[in-house]
């Protein structure tokens, strides 16, 4: 083994630098048409914060299909309960929560967030076991089953709470903007933003720097191989699976709390979303999947700021010129 | 068996259903002449044509699209907006369908263009974003599709309720414009139903089957995958849009949540794996087992959701209330897929064990 060291480095991989330039390219070119240097800033904090949160819901998406070429519709469902979830821990801690302290506050948030990632976790070995565990293989089947999952966990959510609007308003201590010169930036986005970019790190540093990173990168490759090497690769599809839900449960509460209302729908609403970005980065690929989501929120906050109307449709025009561009996204993972 | 393209039930039971079921939508208005029944029988006409187009993409061709209800709703809003801007008359329905048709198809022909190369899993994701956004872009436009309200419009005289056409006296039943317009539709559906059974069962239709089995070997035989591909989604998309026509000629109503909710597309995906996919006939037993369960079941579960509530039972009264009905149809969705891949008409013209 230690001879193959000797023999010399391995040639390094070509990085692809290109998309990566991209939002930075796009955010500047905002820059002349928004006009005002100010309001330019406001919707770039306005644009990461958005993207880091729905990059916190479409990671798990794309890691799964990468590892499993798993494509799970029902993805959506685990945003949506997780933000219900939270609702079971911050409305009748809404005292502790409206508290003008910092520290009360984190007694709310950080339990609800934690409750909404276990339960999605558990929902999301349910799912694994009984939706897609006997769909292995089979494109279509997983789609329908998936979507079927989507139905069932959507109209629970309506029997068991209601199909009303649950308020939940953001904790007393995270309201408000902290001012830059005439820069405002609200600070419950630059909290978005901070987990995000957390998130974001410990996903590389998972993938990258361990041994299960190495597995679930290998098994991104060639799922075989690992296979014969004698790992279970089942289990470690397992363990993305569950985690992935839970970021997407975690995304939910966070997105619930960004709208400061809670509904059902969040799920389809999201699951859309999701999908741009996943395409848009290349099914599988962690990295183009942070910034399909940088792009698709720059994309929603500048366009609907210069032509409103044209933000209906922005994300598909969107999705349309990079598929035009590399038609397997930004980042296409091999043999894929 | 030309007129069914030499594709009969194949089954006895199978051959006996489907005319039981048409025989009853064709005497819908005898046996059966209130509002009610009618809306139920005209909802299985459109819906089977619906299905159908559909099981020609996900049954023939393995392809997942959820765009369908989009064309449904080009069809739709063609209808309505030409009638309610020209007036009742028979130019506009024409103009409406010169306009939609030729309009679903386009749009297919783009989509299917620009997603159909690569894998079919990408197709399903790409159709549900621009459906999702051409919902959005219809209940936004409202100076053209009246928004969230939609479209109420008249239809031209002839179709018109209050036009009778042969007196009660003469039959003991009157025969008026509505009458017509539930025969109209009838005939166009089963035509429709009898064209696609004609394009599934043409060597077109056989290529479509081979990429569904093997794409790549399909490829290798020297069949353009893309083209045919593309072609089927062009296909079931016209038809779709018929189907848009049709449904609103009836209601004389569009709005978003009669033809672009994609509730509507959940109940074709239940419609086609229940009655079975790739055999069209499916449709047609899907949308009726379907349509008739949707509207005589849910009473029911209202009652059963009222008597629980009595009883004092915790949850159940939430979980049996009618508007919960996808919840218990998402359950069924997934039993079918997984214990019953072929549906009704798959379990019916599966050989007897040993016969």
């Amino acid at each position: 083994m230690t001879d193959t060291a000797a023999a010399g480095p391995l040639p390094k991989p070509k990085r692809d630098f290109l998309p990566v330039l991209l939002p930075a390219a796009f955010a500047l070119l905002m820059l002349p048409l928004v006009g005002s240097a100010s309001s330019w800033a406001t919707l770039l904090a306005a644009s990461l914060a958005m993207g880091m949160m729905i990059f916190i819901m479409a990671s798990g998406l794309t890691l799964v299909f990468g590892l499993m070429d798993v494509l799970n519709f029902g993805h959506g469902a685990f945003i949506a309960v997780g933000a219900y979830v939270a609702t079971l821990v911050f409305l009748p801690l809404a005292g502790l929560s409206q508290a003008d302290s910092l520290a009360s506050n984190l007694a709310v948030l950080v339990p609800a967030a934690v409750l909404s990632m276990g339960v999605t976790a558990m929902l999301g070995l349910l799912v694994e076991r009984v939706l897609i565990l006997p769909v292995y293989g089979q494109h279509l089947k997983q789609i329908l089953m998936t979507t079927g999952g989507l139905i069932v966990a959507e109209q629970t959510l309506y029997a068991l709470w209601g199909p009303q609007i649950i308020p939940m308003p953001l904790p007393a201590s995270l309201r408000g903007s902290f001012i830059f010169g005439d820069v405002a930036i609200a600070k419950y986005r630059l909290l978005a933003m901070l987990v995000g970019l957390v998130v974001f790190i410990s996903i590389q540093l998972v993938l990258n720097r361990t041994k299960i990173g190495l597995l679930i990168r290998a098994g991104v490759e060639n799922r075989e191989m690992v296979e014969a090497l004698g790992y279970r690769i089942r289990r470690l599809f397992l363990g993305v699976f569950m985690v992935g839900a839970a970021l997407a449960g975690l995304g939910g509460v966070m997105w619930g709390l960004y709208r400061e209302q809670v509904h059902a729908s969040i799920g389809d609403e999201l699951t859309v979303l999701v999908f741009i970005v996943v395409i848009i980065g290349g099914l599988g690929s962690v990295g183009g999947c942070f910034i399909g989501a940088l792009l698709v929120a720059m994309v929603a906050n500048y366009g609907g700021f210069l032509v409103p109307k044209l933000a209906l449709v922005s994300n598909i025009l969107l999705m349309v010129a990079i598929l035009m561009w590399r038609p397997r996204g930004l980042y296409a993972v091999t043999s894929r | 068996m030309m007129i069914l393209s030499g594709d009969p039930p194949r089954s006895r039971l199978l051959a006996v259903l489907l005319i039981v079921i048409i025989a009853l939508l064709l005497a819908t208005p005898w046996l059966f002449p209130g509002a009610k029944a009618m809306n139920v029988a005209v909802k299985i006409c459109v819906f089977a044509v619906l299905v159908a187009s559909y099981d020609l993409l996900l049954g023939y061709t393995g392809t997942v699209s959820f765009a369908h209800t989009m064309f449904y709703g080009i069809g739709s809003y063609a209808i309505a907006i030409a009638l309610y801007a020209m007036g009742p008359s028979w130019a506009a329905i024409g103009t409406g369908v010169v306009v939609g048709l030729p309009l679903a198809m386009l749009l297919a022909l783009a989509i299917g263009l620009f997603s159909l190369r690569v894998a079919a899993i990408f197709f399903a994701m790409i159709t549900l974003a621009v459906a999702s956004a051409f919902q959005v872009l219809a209940s936004q436009m409202s100076w053209l599709t009246g928004g969230e309200d939609g479209r109420t419009f008249r239809l031209p005289e002839l179709l018109r309720p209050g036009t009778v056409l042969i007196e009660k006296s003469a039959f003991g039943f009157e025969i008026n414009g509505r009458t017509l317009t539930y025969y109209l539709v009838f005939a166009v559906s089963m035509l429709l139903i009898l064209a696609l059974l004609r394009v599934v069962n043409s060597p077109f239709g056989r290529v479509l089957q081979a990429i569904r089995e093997n794409r790549f070997r399909a490829e290798a035989l020297g069949y353009r995958t893309v083209f045919h591909l593309t072609y089927a989604n062009c296909i079931a998309a016209t038809v779709a849009a018929c189907a848009g026509v049709l449904n609103a000629l009836w209601l004389r109503y569009v709005g978003p949540d009669t033809s672009l909710a994609f509730s509507i597309m959940l109940d074709i995906l239940l419609m086609v794996v229940i009655g079975g996919m790739g055999t069209i006939y499916g449709a047609i037993i899907g949308a009726g087992i379907f349509i008739i369960a949707q509207n005589y079941l849910q009473t029911l579960m209202g009652t059963a959701s009222t008597a629980a509530a009595d009883a004092g039972l915790p949850l159940l009264p939430g979980l049996l209330h009618p508007d919960r009905w996808l919840l218990w149809l998402g359950l069924l969705f997934i039993a079918s897929v997984y214990f019953f891949p072929t549906g009704v008409v798959g379990r019916l013209r599966r050989p007897k064990a040993g016969g």
